[in-house]
Protein backbone atom coordinates (compact mmCIF):
# COMPACT_ATOMS: atom_id res chain seq x y z
CA UNK A 1 0.00 0.00 0.00
CA UNK A 2 1.08 3.41 -0.56
CA UNK A 3 2.41 5.77 2.16
CA UNK A 4 -0.66 8.55 1.27
CA UNK A 5 -3.26 5.89 1.43
CA UNK A 6 -1.66 4.98 4.71
CA UNK A 7 -1.64 7.81 5.97
CA UNK A 8 -5.46 8.56 5.77
CA UNK A 9 -5.75 5.41 8.29
CA UNK A 10 -6.38 5.68 12.10
CA UNK A 11 -3.84 3.96 14.46
CA UNK A 12 -6.61 1.06 14.97
CA UNK A 13 -6.88 0.76 11.01
CA UNK A 14 -3.43 0.25 10.60
CA UNK A 15 -3.18 -2.29 13.76
CA UNK A 16 -6.13 -4.14 12.67
CA UNK A 17 -4.27 -4.58 8.62
CA UNK A 18 -1.35 -5.40 9.96
CA UNK A 19 -3.59 -7.80 12.13
CA UNK A 20 -5.61 -9.27 8.80
CA UNK A 21 -2.28 -9.21 6.91
CA UNK A 22 -0.78 -11.81 9.05
CA UNK A 23 -3.87 -14.07 9.16
CA UNK A 24 -4.50 -13.99 5.64
CA UNK A 25 -3.47 -17.02 3.45
CA UNK A 26 -0.52 -15.71 1.47
CA UNK A 27 -0.75 -15.39 -2.46
CA UNK A 28 1.48 -18.23 -3.87
CA UNK A 29 3.51 -15.74 -5.84
CA UNK A 30 5.84 -17.67 -6.95
CA UNK A 31 4.19 -20.85 -8.07
CA UNK A 32 1.71 -18.32 -9.79
CA UNK A 33 4.33 -16.82 -11.78
CA UNK A 34 5.63 -19.87 -13.32
CA UNK A 35 2.40 -20.90 -13.91
CA UNK A 36 1.87 -17.83 -15.51
CA UNK A 37 5.21 -18.13 -17.40
CA UNK A 38 4.23 -21.43 -18.96
CA UNK A 39 0.69 -20.62 -19.49
CA UNK A 40 1.88 -17.49 -21.11
CA UNK A 41 4.54 -18.70 -23.07
CA UNK A 42 2.83 -21.29 -24.28
CA UNK A 43 0.38 -19.21 -25.74
CA UNK A 44 3.08 -17.78 -27.57
CA UNK A 45 4.24 -20.65 -28.91
CA UNK A 46 0.98 -21.70 -30.12
CA UNK A 47 0.98 -18.03 -31.69
CA UNK A 48 4.58 -18.86 -33.37
CA UNK A 49 3.23 -22.03 -34.45
CA UNK A 50 0.33 -20.28 -36.44
CA UNK A 51 2.46 -17.63 -37.42
CA UNK A 52 4.96 -20.43 -38.92
CA UNK A 53 1.80 -22.62 -40.72
CA UNK A 54 0.66 -19.06 -42.39
CA UNK A 55 4.39 -18.50 -43.40
CA UNK A 56 5.23 -22.11 -44.97
CA UNK A 57 1.87 -22.61 -46.53
CA UNK A 58 0.17 -19.45 -47.92
CA UNK A 59 1.92 -16.11 -49.80
CA UNK A 60 2.47 -14.65 -45.85
CA UNK A 61 5.94 -12.75 -45.09
CA UNK A 62 7.60 -12.67 -41.32
CA UNK A 63 5.87 -8.98 -41.48
CA UNK A 64 2.04 -9.65 -43.07
CA UNK A 65 1.65 -12.97 -40.92
CA UNK A 66 1.04 -11.22 -37.57
CA UNK A 67 -2.30 -10.04 -38.60
CA UNK A 68 -4.03 -13.61 -39.36
CA UNK A 69 -1.98 -15.20 -36.57
CA UNK A 70 -3.83 -12.48 -34.26
CA UNK A 71 -7.44 -13.28 -35.81
CA UNK A 72 -7.01 -16.98 -35.09
CA UNK A 73 -5.73 -16.39 -31.64
CA UNK A 74 -8.50 -14.33 -30.79
CA UNK A 75 -11.14 -16.71 -32.99
CA UNK A 76 -9.45 -19.24 -30.50
CA UNK A 77 -10.03 -17.00 -27.20
CA UNK A 78 -13.70 -16.29 -28.26
CA UNK A 79 -14.75 -20.30 -28.66
CA UNK A 80 -12.98 -21.03 -25.37
CA UNK A 81 -15.03 -17.76 -23.32
CA UNK A 82 -18.16 -18.78 -24.93
CA UNK A 83 -17.74 -22.42 -23.48
CA UNK A 84 -16.82 -20.48 -20.28
CA UNK A 85 -13.24 -22.45 -20.01
CA UNK A 86 -11.49 -19.41 -20.23
CA UNK A 87 -12.03 -18.21 -16.84
CA UNK A 88 -11.11 -21.21 -15.30
CA UNK A 89 -8.18 -21.42 -17.02
CA UNK A 90 -7.04 -17.76 -16.05
CA UNK A 91 -7.56 -19.39 -12.22
CA UNK A 92 -5.24 -21.52 -12.96
CA UNK A 93 -2.73 -19.24 -15.22
CA UNK A 94 -3.43 -15.76 -13.80
CA UNK A 95 -1.51 -13.11 -15.97
CA UNK A 96 -0.57 -15.70 -18.32
CA UNK A 97 -3.47 -16.23 -19.94
CA UNK A 98 -4.51 -12.35 -19.22
CA UNK A 99 -1.26 -10.79 -20.69
CA UNK A 100 -1.23 -12.09 -24.43
CA UNK A 101 -3.81 -11.17 -26.85
CA UNK A 102 -6.61 -13.77 -26.29
CA UNK A 103 -6.68 -12.24 -22.87
CA UNK A 104 -8.05 -9.09 -24.56
CA UNK A 105 -10.42 -10.82 -27.03
CA UNK A 106 -11.75 -12.91 -23.54
CA UNK A 107 -12.40 -9.10 -21.80
CA UNK A 108 -14.33 -8.19 -24.82
CA UNK A 109 -16.05 -11.58 -25.72
CA UNK A 110 -17.23 -12.26 -21.87
CA UNK A 111 -18.57 -8.40 -21.50
CA UNK A 112 -20.58 -8.51 -24.59
CA UNK A 113 -22.00 -12.36 -23.75
CA UNK A 114 -22.23 -11.17 -20.06
CA UNK A 115 -24.39 -8.03 -20.72
CA UNK A 116 -26.98 -9.93 -23.85
CA UNK A 117 -29.62 -10.30 -20.98
CA UNK A 118 -29.71 -6.49 -20.98
CA UNK A 119 -30.31 -6.48 -24.80
CA UNK A 120 -28.37 -6.03 -27.68
CA UNK A 121 -27.88 -2.49 -28.34
CA UNK A 122 -27.25 -1.36 -24.89
CA UNK A 123 -25.69 -4.35 -23.38
CA UNK A 124 -23.45 -6.18 -25.71
CA UNK A 125 -23.00 -2.94 -28.12
CA UNK A 126 -22.61 -0.70 -25.04
CA UNK A 127 -20.77 -2.77 -22.66
CA UNK A 128 -18.37 -4.64 -24.54
CA UNK A 129 -15.66 -2.32 -24.30
CA UNK A 130 -16.40 -2.01 -20.72
CA UNK A 131 -13.05 -3.87 -19.94
CA UNK A 132 -10.83 -3.19 -22.76
CA UNK A 133 -11.85 0.53 -23.42
CA UNK A 134 -9.04 0.98 -20.74
CA UNK A 135 -6.40 -0.47 -22.70
CA UNK A 136 -7.30 1.09 -26.04
CA UNK A 137 -7.99 4.58 -24.60
CA UNK A 138 -4.43 4.37 -22.91
CA UNK A 139 -3.08 2.80 -25.81
CA UNK A 140 -4.12 4.98 -28.47
CA UNK A 141 -3.09 8.57 -25.95
CA UNK A 142 0.16 7.04 -25.30
CA UNK A 143 0.79 6.21 -28.80
CA UNK A 144 -0.41 9.83 -30.28
CA UNK A 145 1.73 11.60 -27.62
CA UNK A 146 4.63 9.06 -28.29
CA UNK A 147 4.02 9.96 -32.31
CA UNK A 148 3.81 13.64 -31.83
CA UNK A 149 7.27 13.46 -30.08
CA UNK A 150 8.80 11.64 -32.63
CA UNK A 151 7.69 13.83 -35.40
CA UNK A 152 8.74 16.73 -34.28
CA UNK B 1 -37.56 -3.12 24.78
CA UNK B 2 -34.05 -1.03 24.65
CA UNK B 3 -31.89 -2.64 27.05
CA UNK B 4 -28.40 -1.04 26.99
CA UNK B 5 -27.23 1.31 24.27
CA UNK B 6 -28.56 -0.58 21.19
CA UNK B 7 -30.26 -3.78 22.01
CA UNK B 8 -34.14 -5.03 21.97
CA UNK B 9 -35.41 -7.31 24.71
CA UNK B 10 -38.46 -8.84 23.51
CA UNK B 11 -40.89 -9.58 26.55
CA UNK B 12 -43.04 -11.64 24.65
CA UNK B 13 -40.64 -13.71 22.63
CA UNK B 14 -41.32 -14.01 19.42
CA UNK B 15 -41.16 -17.53 17.41
CA UNK B 16 -39.64 -18.61 14.03
CA UNK B 17 -42.95 -20.91 13.14
CA UNK B 18 -41.34 -21.68 9.73
CA UNK B 19 -38.01 -20.94 7.58
CA UNK B 20 -37.15 -21.92 4.16
CA UNK B 21 -34.04 -21.90 1.46
CA UNK B 22 -33.77 -21.94 -1.91
CA UNK B 23 -30.11 -22.58 -3.35
CA UNK B 24 -28.27 -22.84 -6.43
CA UNK B 25 -26.52 -26.06 -8.13
CA UNK B 26 -23.00 -25.45 -6.29
CA UNK B 27 -24.74 -25.14 -3.21
CA UNK B 28 -26.61 -28.08 -3.01
CA UNK B 29 -22.69 -29.56 -3.87
CA UNK B 30 -21.61 -28.31 0.15
CA UNK B 31 -21.88 -29.80 3.41
CA UNK B 32 -25.39 -28.41 4.11
CA UNK B 33 -27.27 -29.87 0.77
CA UNK B 34 -29.76 -31.93 3.35
CA UNK B 35 -30.67 -29.05 5.24
CA UNK B 36 -31.96 -26.54 2.06
CA UNK B 37 -35.55 -27.22 1.07
CA UNK B 38 -34.90 -27.03 -2.79
CA UNK B 39 -31.75 -27.07 -4.73
CA UNK B 40 -32.02 -25.66 -8.23
CA UNK B 41 -29.89 -27.32 -10.95
CA UNK B 42 -29.90 -24.41 -13.67
CA UNK B 43 -28.22 -21.40 -12.30
CA UNK B 44 -30.75 -19.55 -14.69
CA UNK B 45 -34.19 -21.20 -13.23
CA UNK B 46 -35.17 -21.52 -16.84
CA UNK B 47 -35.11 -17.71 -16.26
CA UNK B 48 -33.34 -15.05 -19.00
CA UNK B 49 -31.39 -13.41 -16.56
CA UNK B 50 -29.40 -13.81 -13.37
CA UNK B 51 -31.14 -10.79 -11.73
CA UNK B 52 -34.49 -12.45 -12.55
CA UNK B 53 -33.26 -16.06 -11.20
CA UNK B 54 -32.49 -14.32 -8.25
CA UNK B 55 -36.51 -13.12 -7.77
CA UNK B 56 -37.58 -16.28 -8.63
CA UNK B 57 -35.44 -17.76 -5.92
CA UNK B 58 -36.99 -15.14 -3.56
CA UNK B 59 -40.01 -16.04 -4.39
CA UNK B 60 -39.56 -19.84 -3.96
CA UNK B 61 -38.59 -19.43 -0.64
CA UNK B 62 -41.34 -16.86 0.74
CA UNK B 63 -43.89 -19.43 -0.03
CA UNK B 64 -41.98 -22.30 0.83
CA UNK B 65 -42.01 -20.89 3.80
CA UNK B 66 -45.27 -19.39 4.32
CA UNK B 67 -46.59 -22.80 2.95
CA UNK B 68 -44.43 -24.47 5.87
CA UNK B 69 -46.08 -22.07 8.80
CA UNK B 70 -49.32 -23.67 7.46
CA UNK B 71 -50.48 -19.89 6.01
CA UNK B 72 -51.94 -18.37 3.41
CA UNK B 73 -49.95 -14.97 2.01
CA UNK B 74 -52.80 -13.29 2.79
CA UNK B 75 -52.29 -14.10 6.65
CA UNK B 76 -49.00 -12.25 6.29
CA UNK B 77 -49.12 -8.19 7.10
CA UNK B 78 -45.83 -7.68 6.36
CA UNK B 79 -43.11 -8.81 4.05
CA UNK B 80 -39.49 -7.39 5.55
CA UNK B 81 -36.47 -8.09 2.70
CA UNK B 82 -33.22 -7.14 0.75
CA UNK B 83 -30.54 -8.23 -1.15
CA UNK B 84 -27.20 -7.06 -3.02
CA UNK B 85 -28.46 -6.23 -6.27
CA UNK B 86 -29.31 -2.23 -7.20
CA UNK B 87 -32.41 -0.74 -6.14
CA UNK B 88 -32.91 -3.89 -4.19
CA UNK B 89 -34.67 -5.34 -7.51
CA UNK B 90 -35.13 -8.82 -6.60
CA UNK B 91 -36.25 -8.62 -3.24
CA UNK B 92 -38.61 -5.43 -4.63
CA UNK B 93 -40.10 -7.25 -7.52
CA UNK B 94 -40.46 -10.48 -5.42
CA UNK B 95 -42.45 -8.44 -3.33
CA UNK B 96 -44.75 -7.34 -6.44
CA UNK B 97 -45.13 -11.13 -6.71
CA UNK B 98 -46.39 -11.81 -3.16
CA UNK B 99 -48.43 -8.61 -3.08
CA UNK B 100 -47.76 -8.41 0.74
CA UNK B 101 -47.09 -5.16 1.94
CA UNK B 102 -43.31 -4.86 1.85
CA UNK B 103 -40.69 -2.73 3.22
CA UNK B 104 -37.14 -2.95 1.14
CA UNK B 105 -34.14 -3.18 3.35
CA UNK B 106 -30.28 -2.88 2.76
CA UNK B 107 -27.48 -3.92 5.33
CA UNK B 108 -25.55 -6.29 2.54
CA UNK B 109 -24.66 -9.12 4.50
CA UNK B 110 -26.39 -8.29 7.27
CA UNK B 111 -29.94 -7.93 5.58
CA UNK B 112 -30.92 -11.51 6.59
CA UNK B 113 -30.22 -10.63 10.00
CA UNK B 114 -31.33 -7.11 9.94
CA UNK B 115 -34.86 -8.45 8.55
CA UNK B 116 -35.49 -11.30 11.16
CA UNK B 117 -34.66 -8.61 14.15
CA UNK B 118 -36.80 -5.93 12.71
CA UNK B 119 -39.76 -8.83 11.88
CA UNK B 120 -39.65 -9.38 15.81
CA UNK B 121 -39.70 -5.82 16.54
CA UNK B 122 -42.90 -5.76 14.77
CA UNK B 123 -44.40 -8.89 15.99
CA UNK B 124 -43.40 -8.17 20.07
CA UNK B 125 -45.02 -5.21 19.61
CA UNK B 126 -48.00 -6.41 18.48
CA UNK B 127 -47.68 -4.00 15.13
CA UNK B 128 -47.70 -7.52 13.15
CA UNK B 129 -49.53 -11.01 13.64
CA UNK B 130 -47.58 -12.82 10.74
CA UNK B 131 -44.26 -10.93 9.42
CA UNK B 132 -42.35 -12.30 6.70
CA UNK B 133 -38.48 -11.88 6.62
CA UNK B 134 -36.20 -13.27 3.89
CA UNK B 135 -33.01 -11.96 1.90
CA UNK B 136 -31.60 -13.72 -1.42
CA UNK B 137 -28.40 -13.64 -3.06
CA UNK B 138 -27.03 -14.96 -6.80
CA UNK B 139 -23.55 -15.42 -7.60
CA UNK B 140 -23.65 -14.45 -11.08
CA UNK B 141 -25.33 -11.30 -10.28
CA UNK B 142 -23.33 -10.16 -7.85
CA UNK B 143 -20.05 -10.98 -10.10
CA UNK B 144 -21.53 -9.13 -13.36
CA UNK B 145 -22.67 -5.75 -10.85
CA UNK B 146 -19.54 -5.67 -8.87
CA UNK B 147 -17.11 -7.63 -9.96
CA UNK B 148 -15.85 -8.84 -13.59
CA UNK B 149 -18.10 -10.68 -16.30
CA UNK B 150 -18.35 -14.32 -15.30
CA UNK B 151 -16.38 -15.50 -17.86
CA UNK B 152 -13.50 -13.05 -17.70
CA UNK B 153 -10.40 -14.56 -17.07
CA UNK B 154 -9.55 -12.73 -14.10
CA UNK B 155 -7.49 -14.74 -11.47
CA UNK B 156 -8.63 -14.62 -7.91
CA UNK B 157 -6.69 -14.68 -4.87
CA UNK B 158 -6.92 -17.61 -2.62
CA UNK B 159 -8.82 -14.58 0.07
CA UNK B 160 -11.70 -14.44 -2.70
CA UNK B 161 -15.10 -15.17 -1.34
CA UNK B 162 -18.11 -17.02 -2.99
CA UNK B 163 -21.11 -15.21 -3.07
CA UNK B 164 -24.43 -17.50 -2.38
CA UNK B 165 -26.52 -18.44 -5.36
CA UNK B 166 -30.02 -19.10 -2.69
CA UNK B 167 -32.61 -16.85 -0.72
CA UNK B 168 -33.74 -17.31 2.21
CA UNK B 169 -37.31 -16.82 4.19
CA UNK B 170 -38.66 -16.90 7.58
CA UNK B 171 -42.07 -16.27 8.88
CA UNK B 172 -41.86 -14.91 12.54
CA UNK B 173 -45.42 -14.96 14.82
CA UNK B 174 -46.33 -14.20 17.87
CA UNK B 175 -46.46 -17.92 19.47
CA UNK B 176 -46.46 -21.22 18.10
CA UNK B 177 -43.51 -23.89 17.77
CA UNK B 178 -40.32 -22.88 16.75
CA UNK B 179 -36.96 -21.30 17.63
CA UNK B 180 -37.72 -17.73 20.00
CA UNK B 181 -35.93 -14.77 19.31
CA UNK B 182 -35.24 -12.96 22.47
CA UNK B 183 -33.13 -10.14 21.88
CA UNK B 184 -31.10 -8.03 19.28
CA UNK B 185 -28.54 -6.29 18.51
CA UNK B 186 -28.00 -3.48 16.04
CA UNK B 187 -24.90 -3.30 14.81
CA UNK B 188 -22.59 -0.06 13.85
CA UNK B 189 -20.59 0.12 10.15
CA UNK B 190 -17.35 -0.85 11.16
CA UNK B 191 -14.58 -0.09 8.54
CA UNK B 192 -10.78 -0.96 8.89
CA UNK B 193 -9.96 0.11 6.00
CA UNK B 194 -9.72 -3.01 3.84
CA UNK B 195 -10.09 -1.83 0.10
CA UNK B 196 -9.35 -4.88 -1.79
CA UNK B 197 -12.94 -6.66 -2.87
CA UNK B 198 -11.17 -10.22 -2.68
CA UNK B 199 -10.77 -10.00 0.78
CA UNK B 200 -14.47 -9.36 2.23
CA UNK B 201 -13.60 -11.75 5.27
CA UNK B 202 -11.77 -9.35 6.64
CA UNK B 203 -13.42 -6.39 5.79
CA UNK B 204 -16.53 -7.58 7.89
CA UNK B 205 -15.20 -9.19 10.35
CA UNK B 206 -14.49 -6.23 12.54
CA UNK B 207 -18.47 -5.42 12.42
CA UNK B 208 -19.13 -8.83 13.82
CA UNK B 209 -16.83 -8.56 16.54
CA UNK B 210 -17.91 -5.22 17.73
CA UNK B 211 -21.53 -6.05 17.41
CA UNK B 212 -21.41 -9.43 19.25
CA UNK B 213 -18.81 -7.52 22.31
CA UNK B 214 -22.07 -5.12 22.66
CA UNK B 215 -24.40 -7.73 22.79
CA UNK B 216 -22.86 -9.02 25.57
CA UNK B 217 -22.44 -5.40 27.06
CA UNK B 218 -26.16 -4.36 26.53
CA UNK B 219 -27.78 -7.73 27.73
CA UNK B 220 -24.80 -8.12 30.99
CA UNK B 221 -24.49 -11.82 30.06
CA UNK B 222 -21.22 -13.96 29.55
CA UNK B 223 -20.26 -15.51 26.43
CA UNK B 224 -20.39 -18.76 28.09
CA UNK B 225 -24.40 -18.34 28.39
CA UNK B 226 -24.66 -18.97 24.99
CA UNK B 227 -24.38 -22.84 23.49
CA UNK B 228 -23.33 -21.27 20.18
CA UNK B 229 -22.58 -17.84 19.07
CA UNK B 230 -22.54 -17.95 14.91
CA UNK B 231 -21.80 -15.15 12.73
CA UNK B 232 -21.84 -15.44 9.17
CA UNK B 233 -22.25 -13.31 6.03
CA UNK B 234 -23.57 -14.48 2.45
CA UNK B 235 -20.87 -15.84 0.98
CA UNK B 236 -18.81 -18.89 1.74
CA UNK C 1 4.35 -12.86 -18.04
CA UNK C 2 6.09 -13.29 -14.56
CA UNK C 3 6.38 -9.69 -14.23
CA UNK C 4 2.83 -8.93 -15.21
CA UNK C 5 1.76 -11.90 -12.47
CA UNK C 6 3.72 -9.58 -9.89
CA UNK C 7 1.60 -6.89 -10.93
CA UNK C 8 -1.50 -8.93 -9.90
CA UNK C 9 -0.23 -10.43 -6.77
CA UNK C 10 1.85 -8.09 -4.88
CA UNK C 11 0.98 -4.73 -6.26
CA UNK C 12 -2.81 -5.69 -6.22
CA UNK C 13 -3.48 -3.86 -9.04
CA UNK C 14 -6.70 -5.31 -11.05
CA UNK C 15 -6.22 -6.25 -14.04
CA UNK C 16 -7.99 -3.83 -16.19
CA UNK C 17 -4.65 -1.45 -14.11
CA UNK C 18 -2.22 -4.37 -15.44
CA UNK C 19 -3.44 -4.35 -18.93
CA UNK C 20 -3.50 -0.16 -19.48
CA UNK C 21 0.07 -0.52 -17.63
CA UNK C 22 1.56 -2.79 -20.63
CA UNK C 23 -0.17 -0.88 -23.31
CA UNK C 24 1.42 2.16 -22.61
CA UNK C 25 4.77 1.05 -21.89
CA UNK C 26 4.59 -1.02 -25.61
CA UNK C 27 3.73 2.20 -27.10
CA UNK C 28 6.83 4.13 -24.80
CA UNK C 29 9.45 1.53 -25.71
CA UNK C 30 7.96 1.22 -29.58
CA UNK C 31 8.84 5.25 -29.42
CA UNK C 32 12.28 4.17 -28.26
CA UNK C 33 12.85 1.80 -30.87
CA UNK C 34 13.28 -1.09 -28.09
CA UNK C 35 10.22 -2.90 -29.29
CA UNK C 36 11.28 -4.05 -33.01
CA UNK C 37 14.35 -5.62 -31.69
CA UNK C 38 12.33 -7.66 -28.84
CA UNK C 39 10.42 -9.17 -32.22
CA UNK C 40 13.23 -9.81 -33.75
CA UNK C 41 14.61 -12.11 -30.58
CA UNK C 42 11.31 -13.09 -29.58
CA UNK C 43 8.82 -13.87 -32.75
CA UNK C 44 5.63 -14.47 -31.40
CA UNK C 45 6.69 -14.23 -28.01
CA UNK C 46 7.04 -10.34 -28.59
CA UNK C 47 4.21 -9.83 -30.78
CA UNK C 48 1.33 -11.96 -29.05
CA UNK C 49 1.38 -10.05 -25.33
CA UNK C 50 -0.28 -6.89 -24.95
CA UNK C 51 2.56 -4.55 -24.88
CA UNK C 52 3.01 -5.21 -28.46
CA UNK C 53 -1.01 -3.56 -29.38
CA UNK C 54 1.10 -0.68 -27.84
CA UNK C 55 3.48 -0.80 -30.10
CA UNK C 56 1.43 -1.36 -33.04
CA UNK C 57 -0.14 1.68 -32.49
CA UNK C 58 2.66 3.69 -32.41
CA UNK C 59 4.25 1.96 -34.89
CA UNK C 60 1.10 2.75 -37.20
CA UNK C 61 0.92 5.94 -36.20
CA UNK C 62 4.29 7.03 -36.96
CA UNK C 63 4.77 5.60 -40.90
CA UNK C 64 1.71 6.91 -41.32
CA UNK C 65 3.13 10.71 -40.12
CA UNK C 66 6.04 9.89 -42.02
CA UNK C 67 3.94 10.19 -45.35
CA UNK C 68 0.97 12.43 -44.58
CA UNK C 69 3.09 14.59 -41.88
CA UNK C 70 0.64 15.57 -38.54
CA UNK C 71 -2.64 14.21 -39.71
CA UNK C 72 -1.27 10.46 -40.13
CA UNK C 73 -0.68 10.51 -36.35
CA UNK C 74 -5.04 10.51 -36.32
CA UNK C 75 -5.26 8.60 -39.48
CA UNK C 76 -2.71 5.94 -38.45
CA UNK C 77 -3.26 5.06 -35.26
CA UNK C 78 -5.62 1.70 -36.15
CA UNK C 79 -3.66 1.33 -39.27
CA UNK C 80 -1.81 -2.01 -37.58
CA UNK C 81 -4.32 -2.63 -34.95
CA UNK C 82 -7.32 -3.05 -37.40
CA UNK C 83 -7.04 -6.43 -37.28
CA UNK C 84 -7.15 -7.71 -33.96
CA UNK C 85 -9.83 -5.27 -32.78
CA UNK C 86 -12.09 -5.68 -35.66
CA UNK C 87 -11.55 -9.43 -35.18
CA UNK C 88 -12.18 -9.29 -31.34
CA UNK C 89 -15.37 -7.01 -31.66
CA UNK C 90 -17.12 -9.57 -34.75
CA UNK C 91 -15.94 -12.93 -32.76
CA UNK C 92 -17.21 -11.06 -29.63
CA UNK C 93 -20.56 -10.11 -30.99
CA UNK C 94 -21.26 -13.90 -32.47
CA UNK C 95 -20.70 -15.49 -29.36
CA UNK C 96 -22.86 -12.87 -27.67
CA UNK C 97 -25.22 -13.73 -30.31
CA UNK C 98 -24.75 -17.15 -29.95
CA UNK C 99 -23.67 -18.32 -25.66
CA UNK C 100 -25.19 -17.39 -22.60
CA UNK C 101 -22.50 -16.71 -20.10
CA UNK C 102 -22.18 -20.59 -17.61
CA UNK C 103 -21.60 -18.61 -14.16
Amino acid sequence: MSDKKKKKLTPTQQEYQAFAKEREPQRPVLANCLKAFLVGGAICLLGQGIQDFFIWNFDFTEKTAGNPTIAVLIFLSVVLTSLGVYDHLAQWAGAGSAVPVTGFANSMASAAIEHRTEGFVLGVGGKMFKLAGSVIVFGVFAAFIVALIKTF
Amino acid sequence: MLQGHQSWVFPNKPTILSSATVVGPFEGEGPLANDYDFIHSDLWLGQDSYEKAEEKMMEEACERAIHKAGLQKEDIQFFLSGDLLNQIISSSFAARTLAVPYLGLFGACSTSMESLALASLLVDSKYAKYALCGTSSHNAAVEKQFRYPNEYGAQKPPTAQWTVTGAGAAVVSPQGDGPKVTSATIGKVIDMGISDPFNMGAAMAPAAVDTITAHLRDLDISPWEYDLIATGDLAM
Amino acid sequence: MCNRQILLDVAKLTPAHVMSILVVSGAVLSGLGLYEPLIDFAGAGATVPITSFGNSLTKGALSEAERTGLVGIITGIFEVTSAGISAAIIFGFIAALLFKPKG
